[in-house]
């Protein structure tokens, strides 16, 4: 058996005296080798990986284990090894990538100046020579003109593009072991099925080993040979991933691979969706935010969403699907009337089945007050959507309070109700919301938003912010409060695969128009528009079987101008939505 | 860890996928905001200490009469400029209790200075809770009590007396009274305007955030020393002290708000972005309700630390003001005033306790400062 490149063996790290957050962790990567660490949050898996490279929180002690490295032939433990060791193998021997490409690189250098540096500082490389191997790198991890990318600053690109510099950066040395922390968790769903398939044709040519930090098993199944399954800073489970992935024996990794959301197999098309009962219909929606430049330039308009019909059937949930800046966020808080569409639009909403058709686009202020009643909102970040300064009772008596519903009683006994309603004690009530995990505090502003009694709710990506296990578990809290209580959904998300087991109908969009909108069985057994099949093959599975197709991917994802002949369109000059067959509608030219 | 046949290994410890709902995830955090912020404030070691040192200097303020010896304006004729004086324990290897030693002061004729000759033979035993100079205990109760005074025949200048022959260490007492609450009048004037103009531009933004923005800018960019004494120029000179006081105080709020709104108004505007200001809104609050029951009590901590920075401005302004004569005038005390009779240097350099009231401005400006580092320091208790 050959050596590995790093064994790390019984690590154990803690914070000051409390109890340690990483456990008696050991694993081994072979040269070559891709290895993943997968975890929830808090599993003490970016803290194992860190310490990998001895960039640890001030506050934090390694209490044990040693870190072996096999830096050509001799062994080094990485934990004993001096600062002045420790500088030579960072960037040169054992490179990094981080999660947020927005944060990990300095906005004040031009990228060129920034990659290059590694070299001068591990190789003293002449600046002709740097510069030539840093061009050649920037054109090895898919950039179509190296020679701008060296000239530009950070804030010109893109989070896809910035990720690819921050690659290049970390391959640039040729080192032997790359770590990537979660590095696609913060890029849209086809950005990163490219770079991960980008890191893996790079790890094919130049044969260094990968550590991947990730919480996503379907990202695992797609690059991993062997895996680390972590929970509660102790390792659950540990072998080749073909075993782990194929047959999981311990309960975590079950219970992990029961939360995995995936795009199910179809067989045969859903019939469509009827729409009689409306609760909300959106005609025509269009929303242009004027940008001034300042100074003398002119004006610059853009375009959030063009042109959006979406219907809402009552009691059904209907998703809009779409990364950032498709405009679906706008879509939601104009439906809600929290911002007014252009003119000759009209977003109509009905209460009730016979009543009559609201116009949210232009209501008057007691009408206004009357529709937040019926209509609320769950937000994406449940850390910041509950005001730290109020106990649980203030914030889920607060809607009552502004509108005037029952007495002080009245409103405590339904705040109470609420929580039992969403799966938690009535006596949090006088707790703080920052005492609470993520899932608990979702769970809150669910509670929140239902205290009205709403009969429509808007949910803008409510568990994106969430590990899968608890993402499930929402998932499912909100079914059954939409099945017990009657409730109609608009759902905002940018996974697919969240939305397949949600919704009733779902639109794709893209740059602001609605590409595709079908129910979802529809949709995944015939997805038609390029744009879907890109986001749907993009969608890593948890399955060995199906792994990423990236020229599905490579075909859909770029702008609608490389778009086939059929659908292809610039700017908001898009073919019009045409039912190809019934409650499936593309956009295309016929 | 066990190794299984087909190569994976497996924990070992029992597995149960049982949470509890409704558990506390972390229940050290379960406690109001001032509660968790005292318990990240109490690990600043020098914030704590400066905190404990103004609570005690505030708290004296209002005793200051019975603590100090004299009245501040009492003089003795005959000790002008009369060097400190320790206070004993022990007299010729044998303890008798607090006491001074007599001083006489002879007029050197040559040097045109006065000079003082110490008789260390006769120690003379401190009074204490003994009968002296009238003066109001909080400000409406008379009393001659003191804590302790000089026995009959010998004085007892802790920080020495000035040109008049008033004791400086009781006139630092007194002065402390004005010196220190000037800060506080002038930043409860310069809070109300800061907020008031610092939300409303923060909220309605637009026309009314640029024409407050401006008003900012040129309050700013006036030049401070001579605004002040245009300001003070137009106080009525034939006015009390107590009058003065309250207009100096107030000028000097008026001219700190800019400061203050633009920090409420930068707050406001991130703080609007929170998802709970949005869902309030979405419920149907109203602009009113959501500044006061969402966004004031978030950014109240950051506003107290950053009133905490201003004070000291506050004071030196008041000092600075004094100093030049345009402030408070005698016989009303503070330790500006008190600093205008050392602004002569040959008298600093043959008697430099004179300058002594520089003292507690440092000591006052710095615990301010670290006090308000330490809050501003524990304010996000959310974190970790």
């Amino acid at each position: 058996m050959s050596t590995p490149l790093l064994d790390v063996r019984n690590l154990s790290i803690g914070f000051g005296t409390a109890d340690p957050v990483v456990r008696d962790v050991s694993f081994s990567v072979m040269p070559g080798e891709t290895l993943a660490l997968v975890g929830e949050s808090g599993s003490g898996k970016t803290i194992t990986c860190r310490s990998v490279l001895r960039i640890l929180p001030d506050a934090a002690r390694i209490s044990g284990g040693e870190i072996n490295f096999d830096c050509k032939g001799t062994q080094i433990d990485l934990l004993t090894l001096p600062e002045r060791g420790m500088r030579r193998i960072r960037g040169n021997q054992i490179a990094m990538i981080f999660q947020e490409p927005m944060r990990s690189l300095s906005p004040l250098h031009r990228l060129g100046d920034q990659v290059s540096e590694v070299l001068r500082l591990h190789r003293d490389m002449p600046m002709r020579e740097a510069r030539r191997t840093v061009l050649e790198t920037f054109e090895r991890v898919g950039f179509p003109d190296p020679g701008r990318v060296w000239q530009s600053y950070p804030f010109e690109m893109s989070g896809g593009m910035r990720q690819r510099a921050m690659i290049a950066m970390a391959m640039v040395a040729r080192p032997e072991l790359l770590i990537a922390d979660e590095p696609t968790t913060a890029l849209d769903v086809t950005t990163q099925a490219q770079v991960l398939g980008l890191i893996k044709d790079l790890q094919k040519d130049t044969g260094m080993a990968v550590i991947l930090v990730t919480h996503d098993l379907g990202v695992v199944a797609n690059m991993a040979e062997s895996v680390v399954v972590m929970n509660k800073g102790r390792v659950m489970e540990r072998g080749p991933a073909d075993v782990v992935l194929g047959a999981p024996a311990h309960g975590y990794t079950q219970k992990l691979f029961a939360a995995a959301p995936m795009i199910p197999e179809v067989a045969a098309p859903a019939r469509a969706a009827p729409h009689d009962d409306l609760i909300l219909d959106m005609r025509k929606v269009t929303k242009t935010y004027t940008m001034r430049a300042g100074g003398w330039s002119a004006p610059k308009v853009v375009t959030a969403c063009h042109r959006v019909d979406l219907e809402l059937q009552r009691g059904k949930t209907l998703a809009v699907v779409g990364e950032s800046g498709s405009g679906k966020t706008t879509c939601a808080r104009i439906a809600l009337g929290a911002e007014l569409p252009d003119r000759g639009s009209e977003v109509l909403f009905r209460a009730a089945a016979d009543s009559k058709p609201l116009r949210v686009d232009a209501m008057s202020q007691s009408e206004r007050v009357a529709f937040q009643r019926q209509a609320q909102m769950v937000f994406q970040d449940p850390y910041s959507s509950l005001s730290p300064r109020m106990r649980i009772q203030q914030a889920l008596t607060e809607p009552m309070e502004i509108h005037n519903i029952g007495s002080r009683k009245d409103r405590r006994e339904k705040a109470a109700e609420m929580l039992r309603w969403v799966g938690l004690d009535p006596s949090m009530l006088s707790r703080y919301p920052h005492a609470f995990s993520g899932g608990q505090r979702q769970r809150l502003s669910i509670a929140r938003a239902l205290t009205l009694d709403p009969v429509l709710l808007v949910c803008d990506e409510p568990t994106s912010a969430l590990d899968v296990s608890v993402q499930e578990q929402i998932l499912t809290l909100l079914e059954d409060i939409r099945d017990g209580m009657g409730l109609s959904y608009l759902f905002i998300s940018h996974d697919l695969a969240v939305v397949a087991r949600i919704a009733d109908e779902v639109a794709v969009m893209r740059q602001g128009v609605v590409v595709e909108q079908a129910p979802p069985d529809t949709l995944f057994y015939n997805p038609r528009h390029p744009y879907t099949r890109a986001l749907i093959a993009a969608q890593p599975e948890p399955d060995l079987n199906r792994p990423i197709d990236l020229s599905l991917v490579a075909r859909g994802a770029g702008s609608p101008s490389t778009w086939p002949e059929a659908y292809r369109f610039e700017g908001v000059d898009a073919p019009a939505l045409t039912e190809l067959e019934p409650g499936h509608k593309v956009r295309c030219h016929v | 860890m066990k190794k299984l046949p087909d190569g994976r290994w497996i924990d070992e410890a029992p597995w149960s996928d049982d949470a509890n709902l409704s558990a506390l995830e972390r229940s050290d955090m379960d406690a109001p905001n001032w509660v968790l912020v005292w318990r990240k404030f109490k690990r600043h070691k020098l914030g704590l200490i400066s905190g404990i040192f103004l609570l005690l200097s505030y708290l004296m303020l209002p005793v200051a009469g019975f603590i100090a010896p004299y009245t501040p304006n009492e003089r003795s004729a005959d000790y002008l400029y009369a060097p400190p004086q320790s206070i004993n324990l022990w007299h010729e290897g044998e303890f008798v209790g607090p006491f001074v030693y007599p001083t006489t002061a002879t007029a050197d004729l040559v040097n045109y200075r006065w000079t003082y000759e110490t008789d260390t033979s006769r120690p003379m035993p401190l009074l204490f809770f003994c009968e002296g100079e009238r003066y109001n205990l909080f400000g409406f109760i008379p009393s001659d009590t003191h804590l302790f005074c000089a026995p009959e025949g010998a004085t007892v200048f802790l920080w020495g007396s000035d040109r008049l022959g008033r004791d400086v260490f009781s006139r630092i007492l007194y002065g402390a009274q004005l010196s220190l609450t000037v800060g506080l009048i002038g930043i409860t004037v310069s809070f109300a305007l800061g907020i008031f103009f610092g939300s409303v531009a923060g909220y309605f933004g637009g026309r009314t955030d640029w024409a407050i923005n401006r008003v900012i800018e040129i309050l700013r960019s006036l030049p401070e020393l001579p605004l002040w004494l245009a300001l003070s120029a137009a106080v009525p000179s034939n006015w009390g002290p107590v009058a003065v006081f309250f207009i100096i105080s107030i000028i000097l709020g008026i001219l700190d708000w800019p400061g203050l709104a633009r920090a409420v108004r930068s707050k406001f505007l991130s703080l609007r972005e929170e998802e709970y200001v949005r869902a309030a809104e979405m419920m149907g609050a109203k602009p009113g309700r959501v500044i006061r029951r969402h966004l004031l009590p978030n950014f109240m901590s950051h506003l107290i630390a950053s009133a905490t920075l201003s004070i000291p401005a506050m004071i030196l302004g008041e000092t600075a003001l004094s100093f030049l004569g345009l402030g408070l005038r005698a016989p009303a005390v503070s330790w500006g005033v008190m600093l205008n009779d050392a602004q002569n240097l040959a008298s600093i350099e043959i008697y430099p306790w004179t300058a002594i009231p520089m003292l507690p401005i440092i000591f006052v400006v710095l615990a301010f400062n670290f006090l308000g580092d330490g809050l501003r320091a524990s304010l996000d208790p959310y974190k970790t």
